[in-house]
């Protein structure tokens, strides 16, 4: 369960990023966050892995406040809410299998043959064991995205955070990765949170949503409730609802 | 003539060039154990790096600066007294090392700094949010994947200090700077002189080669 209660944050020049982020996100939820490009979406993700601090509130994980933790304690956190890009972040001059052992590595230093067991078990998952030796270069967008999600489920995550992971992609490809994480959540039960501008993630994956703008939630309820029966403004620009030439 | 010619300068022109290159890659390899930390901490700690220090970084920044801004005749001859001290001369090839040192270690620091910001946010993001300590990144993602960016700035490193030991050859350094000096300019021996450039053009023919070949090799992108 992850609480975020009025989570804030500022940087110089632009001091409302986020205002008063008050969210619950269930075990085992897939949670969309929506909105424009600017609306905060990329910053509210990186507060939940604290990538980025909250000038102020809390985070709240399964009871504990995540927002003050360093050092050893935020790593071992960091090890428990995985995340995957819209760029990847694969390392490109590592393979495919090393891409995916680098969780062990940042865990303990080293990787060990039960390491690279479990990571082309979970290549074989993602459908691309025998692309092990690979670079990313030799990869399509879709591959190294499910590089990228077996890299998140090395360190058996009870988070995954997905900022725009299928938007750099192709329908298709956008498709498959959106299944695969749907599967993912089914079979081990891990919360994605899953950070789009694009109405039809929502609708494909998503069972909560939370539509953003300007840095505040503007609306949030479950996504049949959302899509149904819209009450913001801006949820209703992005389900298209709006006449585009008014 | 030919033979003559042959006969005086061939020696000396063997141990000219062995003489550079022991200047050039002892130096060389010195300034990287020196720059490679500095180019690190002046990524990791800039505004926008993973440890932003501002004073830190301002101070290095300006200590680099200064030098790179010294002109290499200059700062050789100012820093005598030191490399008497550490070397216990100031001359010869042995002589010419420290002050080497000095003048290539911050243009290897900014160099590294260079290819470090190279590599992409996303993976140095990607390898934070897998947990992975400071210390971690730089050695298991920053280093690695800014390593081809490295080696060709080694080569840009190599051919410039190769210019400097051509400068340090008229402060009695030794190498093939000095001899195009003592024998090609202050002696009118075109032929010296001329043979000297020749093999100038052919090392740095070589180290740039050489090392876009590894870069090549080495990059995965």
């Amino acid at each position: 369960m992850i609480q975020l209660q009025h989570v804030c944050k500022s940087y110089r020049g632009h001091e409302d990023a986020l205002s008063d982020i008050c969210l619950d996100i269930a075990d085992g939820d897939i949670f969309g966050i929506i909105g424009m490009s600017g609306a905060g979406k990329s910053t509210l993700v990186r507060t939940i892995n604290l990538l980025e601090r909250p000038t102020s509130g809390e985070i709240i994980v399964d009871g504990r406040d995540v927002t003050q933790l360093a050092g050893a304690d935020l790593r071992a956190y960091r090890r428990r809410v995985a995340m995957i890009f819209q760029n990847f972040g694969l390392l490109a001059q590592k393979t495919v299998l090393d891409n995916v052992c680098f969780p062990f590595r940042a865990a303990t230093g080293k990787v060990t043959d039960e390491n690279r067991a479990h990571a082309l078990e979970l290549l074989d998952r993602v459908g691309l064991k025998e692309k092990a030796t690979s670079y990313p270069s030799q990869l399509s967008g879709g591959q190294q995205q499910r590089v990228a999600i077996a890299r998140a489920l090395a360190c058996d995550p009870e988070v995954i955070l997905c900022d725009e992971a299928t938007s750099a992609l192709d329908p298709k490809s956008t498709n498959t990765i959106l299944k695969l994480l749907r599967d993912i959540n089914r079979e081990t039960g891990v919360t994605l949170v899953v950070i789009t501008h694009s109405m039809d993630v929502v609708e494909k994956i998503c069972k909560n949503v939370a539509v953003l703008e300007n840095g505040r939630v503007v609306e949030q309820g479950s996504v049949e409730r959302v899509f149904a029966d819209p009450q913001a403004e801006a949820t209703r620009v992005l389900l298209g609802k709006v006449d585009w030439d008014a | 003539m030919p033979s003559d010619f042959i006969e005086e300068f061939a020696p000396l022109l063997v141990q000219g060039t062995i003489d550079t290159l022991v200047m050039v890659f002892v130096s060389t390899a010195i300034a990287y154990a020196i720059g490679l930390v500095l180019g690190v901490v002046l990524h990791l700690t800039a505004a926008n790096g993973l440890r932003p220090m501002r004073a830190l970084n301002a101070v290095l920044g300006w200590v680099v600066n200064i030098g790179r801004s010294l002109p290499f005749i200059i700062l050789m001859i100012a820093l005598v007294p030191v490399t008497q001290a550490i070397v216990g001369t100031s001359t010869g090839v042995l002589g010419v090392i420290p002050p080497l040192v000095v003048a290539t270690a911050p243009f290897v620091a900014r160099l590294i700094e260079q290819s470090l910001a190279e590599v992409s946010r996303d993976t140095v993001e990607a390898a934070e949010a897998c947990g992975a300590s400071i210390p971690r990144i730089v050695f298991s993602a920053l280093l690695p994947e800014a390593c081809p960016s490295i080696v060709r700035g080694v080569a840009v490193t190599l051919i410039a200090v190769l210019g400097y030991t051509a400068i340090a050859g008229a402060l009695g350094a030794g190498g093939l700077g000095d001899i195009a000096i003592r024998y090609g300019y202050y002696r009118f021996e075109d032929g010296a002189m001329i043979i000297t450039v020749v093999l100038l053009v052919v090392l740095v023919q070589l180290i740039q080669t050489i090392a876009d070949v590894i870069a090549r090799k080495i990059d995965h992108r």
